[in-house]
């Protein structure tokens, strides 16, 4: 961007033309916006006649992409963090299980709680297992996916728990606010507070200071082992959150809801830039790593493949776009 | 110059990157069997020229000869065949191999059935270790030996790859002085052999007493290349300079240290791990304390158990006459103490990010406003600083990593003094710095001191830590075994006997 006209020699007057110019652009930091408009006219055309490119059908990708869209947001602290977790999956479904059973035995508020317990529970044994006794997250979060998922199955002896609660429901997933889908504006909220605490916020720089070089950071005064804790804690939160998104969207819970759904997000934080070694995060690339795995998927269903063929499409496109993104 | 002596010989080699000319029409060459010195301020090129030869960069324009055959080296596998080996400065063994498995790192003699012949792998590097006459066990695991016996390793390592010219960049940064003269004596060693070296150093000892000629870059041209015999000290350091610096590295009486007003600083039988023992000193508001010791005396561990990195296990430490403890950074700097680390790399910046973001990283609470970080706030302070210290980068948002090694230690400078310390130590503050950069930092440590700062200056280099101390305390075995004002230091070699323990 304007890194082009800064680094000009004193000594070189030549004017710089265009194509310098965009020699010199780091576009493979803009790759997942690219990637994203080429992916989407790409099925605007083909698709035309298949509605792909219908309000209600544009609409629906926001919708089925929002639960990986929130979950996704707290993965890119933790990513960013040169950390990995791995229990965000089975930590919704466990939230949505909780949620259910709480909501039908106490009503909104406690139901709403036992979900957000869920999160706090599981996001602070991680973060206490990696920052204080330094076992690294992968086999911490890796043991918790287990853990989490069968307690869900366990605690409902594998029957998904109905919703009757309709404001938790309209609430959480099902209703609209106003015009615009429930589930829309909970990722919107989610993208846009992750964003400026990550750029804006003392903790956010932090979590990129460790994530970048963590003795640096040490030797800077940041408590390196409480930017690691609050990082799992954020990511299980958040993704006890998505749990209730999927218990509202689906009125039920259940101990599959999110399974698989580790992958997803960290598949769009990757894609939307933010380096898998720490150091760097974008919450607006995640937000469009997201949305592109969602078009993907969207436009394959659109386009009549059936799900083996639509996997190994979408393995493809997001292997092209990280290889794109790489850096050289 | 009679090219069938030459090694090495590179012809009017230039390059540029994003049109910034960084070597212009820049000629180099190494004979046979000789030491060349590579000299030159940060940004001078040195790198960029060695890393052609590497075949790390192509140059524009220009070509190498190897034995007086032109030769194209586009790969660092063309300059390892070509004989060209190269001692990292960061070295560049994998730490969970062992010595022996690292030297045939990728190029692993085969046994039967092709594969690997560990035996023949431990035999092979025995020889070459043996031919170097050094004494290292080619089956220890490497991450259980000490630096010298790395880079021992690492040359191992280019000789067994059967390398004709030795690269070495600042190869004693990171040892002891014995452990520095053992290396020197296998350079003679090597030399006798008909290996060639090009050495990089800042080190002008060093250089006089191993290299034959001398090659000054400045600015991307050479400047000279001349047998060491006839050039002085003066000259190199101008040329590298540009100007003639004197004094730099002598030392100033400053009338600001107020010997009758109470301690900012005191430390009472302070014990830390296997390397702090009893440890008592004060320190004055205005006062620069130089702090000696061989490798492993405890200078850089008391320095640690200051700043809260490492633990304390007994006495206290009163600041202001105040008790306090310092039992992590954040305690530290709360305190008011700030240390800028011996490895800047590893300890005191996040590479990958901006100068901007890593000087204001101890800072973000000043440019807060509400609970968000104000942009113009951080551009404000971080240009004022980059100023103020004279970091040269062509904009805040580059990363830190492309600096020159002189400016990233500036960036560490500055992001601490951005706090405002009233005690500030610094760990060997210009290692592997060129000699203007290392006359800047000197000049500022004499400054915050002057200001009613208390600094404490570690270094192994003697000229410059006797050049800015006030009071020299000697350290070893952790224990502080001499208390000398400067005065009473006539020379370097006094301070030598003295950290000898003689």
């Amino acid at each position: 961007m304007s890194k082009a006209n800064t680094i000009a020699p004193r000594d070189t007057a030549a004017p710089r033309n265009f194509g310098t110019i965009l020699k010199d652009l780091d576009w493979r930091r803009y790759v997942i916006y690219i990637g994203f408009v080429v992916v989407f006219l790409f099925f605007a055309v083909l698709l035309r006649d298949q509605g792909f490119l219908s309000p209600n059908n544009l609409l629906n990708i926001f919708r089925q992409t929002a639960t990986i869209t929130v979950i996704a947001v707290g993965m890119t602290y933790v990513i960013a963090c040169a950390e990995i977790d791995l229990s965000v999956g089975s930590v919704a479904g466990l939230s949505s299980v909780c949620t259910a059973m709480a909501l039908s035995q106490w009503g909104l508020v406690p139901g709403i709680l036992a979900g957000l317990a869920v999160g706090l529970v599981v996001g602070s044994i991680n973060g206490a297992l990696v920052s204080l006794l330094g076992i690294p997250s992968f086999l911490v979060t890796l043991g918790m996916l287990g853990i989490a998922v069968g307690v869900a199955q366990w605690i409902t002896a594998s029957a998904p728990q109905p919703i009757l609660n309709d404001t938790f429901n309209t609430l959480f997933g099902s209703g609209n606010f106003g015009p615009v889908p429930g589930l829309v504006v909970w990722s919107a909220i989610f993208v846009a507070i992750g964003a400026v605490v990550l750029n804006r916020t003392r903790f956010g720089r932090q979590v990129l200071a460790t994530g970048g070089n963590r003795n640096a950071a040490e030797f800077t005064g940041i408590n390196t082992k409480r930017i690691k804790f609050q990082v799992l804690l954020i990511s299980g939160m958040v993704a006890s959150v998505a749990g209730m998104l999927y218990a509202g969207r689906l009125q039920s819970g259940r101990f599959q809801w999110g399974s698989g759904d580790e992958l997803s997000a960290i598949a769009a934080v990757i894609l939307g830039g933010t380096s898998l070694f720490g150091g760097f995060g974008s919450i607006i690339g995640t937000l469009f790593g997201a949305l592109l795995i969602g078009l993907i998927n969207n436009g394959l269903i659109l386009a009549g493949l059936d799900s083996s063929q639509q996997q190994v499409v979408r393995g493809a496109i997001i292997i092209l776009a990280v290889a794109l993104a790489r850096k050289k | 110059m009679n090219t069938a002596d030459n090694v090495v010989e590179m012809r009017s080699i230039s390059k540029s990157f994003n049109g910034v000319p960084v070597l212009k029409d820049v000629s180099f060459d190494v004979r046979k069997g000789e030491v060349h010195a590579l000299a030159g301020g940060n940004g001078a090129g040195k790198s960029t020229l060695m890393k052609i030869l590497q075949g790390v960069y192509q140059a524009d324009a220009g070509e190498i000869l190897i034995g007086g055959k032109p030769i194209a080296i586009n790969s660092i596998q063309d300059a390892k065949a070509a004989g060209i080996g190269m001692v990292f400065q960061e070295f560049s063994l994998v730490p969970s191999l062992t010595v022996a498995q690292n030297i045939f790192l990728a190029a692993e003699p085969l046994g039967t059935g092709g594969l690997i012949d560990d035996r023949a792998a431990v035999r092979r590097a025995r020889e070459v270790f043996s031919e170097m006459e050094v004494d290292v066990d080619p089956r220890a695991g490497v991450s259980r030996l000490g630096t010298a016996y790395w880079q021992l390793t690492e040359i191992a390592k280019a000789l067994a790859q059967n390398a004709q010219v030795l690269i070495m960049d600042e190869p004693t940064a990171s040892l002891a002085r014995h452990e520095s003269e053992a290396l020197f004596e296998l350079i003679d060693r090597l030399k006798q052999r008909g290996i060639s070296i090009i050495y990089i150093s800042h080190r002008m000892d060093e250089v006089y007493r191993l290299a034959d000629r001398i090659t000054i870059l400045r600015d991307g041209h050479r400047l000279l290349t001349a047998p060491l015999t006839d050039v002085t000290p003066e000259q190199i350091v101008e040329g590298i300079v540009g100007k003639k610096i004197e004094g730099q590295l002598s030392y100033r009486a400053r009338d600001h240290v107020a010997h009758d007003g109470a301690p900012l600083l005191e430390v009472r039988g302070l014990n830390a791990g296997q390397r702090v023992r009893d440890v008592s000193f004060s320190l004055r508001p205005g006062e620069i304390l130089g702090l000696a010791g061989l490798m492993g005396s405890g200078r850089t561990e008391l320095a640690r158990a200051l700043f809260g990195i490492d633990k304390v296990d007994g006495g206290e430490v009163l600041l202001r006459g105040k008790r306090v403890n310092l039992a992590s950074p954040q305690q530290a700097i709360n305190a008011g103490v700030a240390l800028i680390p011996e490895d800047r790399r590893a300890q005191g910046l996040v590479l990958e990010h901006s100068v901007q973001d890593n000087l204001l990283l101890p800072l973000l609470g000043r440019i807060q406003r509400g609970p968000f970080l104000d942009g113009a706030k951080a551009k404000e302070l971080s240009s004022s600083l980059i100023k103020r210290f004279a970091v040269k980068v062509a904009h805040p948002h580059r990363p830190v990593r492309l600096l020159s090694g002189g400016n990233q230690q500036k960036v560490v400078i500055a992001k601490w003094l951005g706090t405002d310390p009233d005690i500030l130590i610094l760990d060997e503050p210009t290692a592997g710095v060129d000699i203007g950069t290392k006359s800047e930092i000197l000049d500022m440590i004499r400054e915050l001191a002057s200001a009613g700062k208390a600094v404490i200056v570690i270094s192994s280099e003697y000229p410059e830590l006797l050049a800015v101390s006030d009071r020299v305390l000697v350290l070893k075995d952790g224990s502080i075994i001499r208390d000398i004002p400067r005065s009473e230091i006539a020379d370097e070699e006094y301070l030598q006997l003295a950290v000898q323990g003689v």
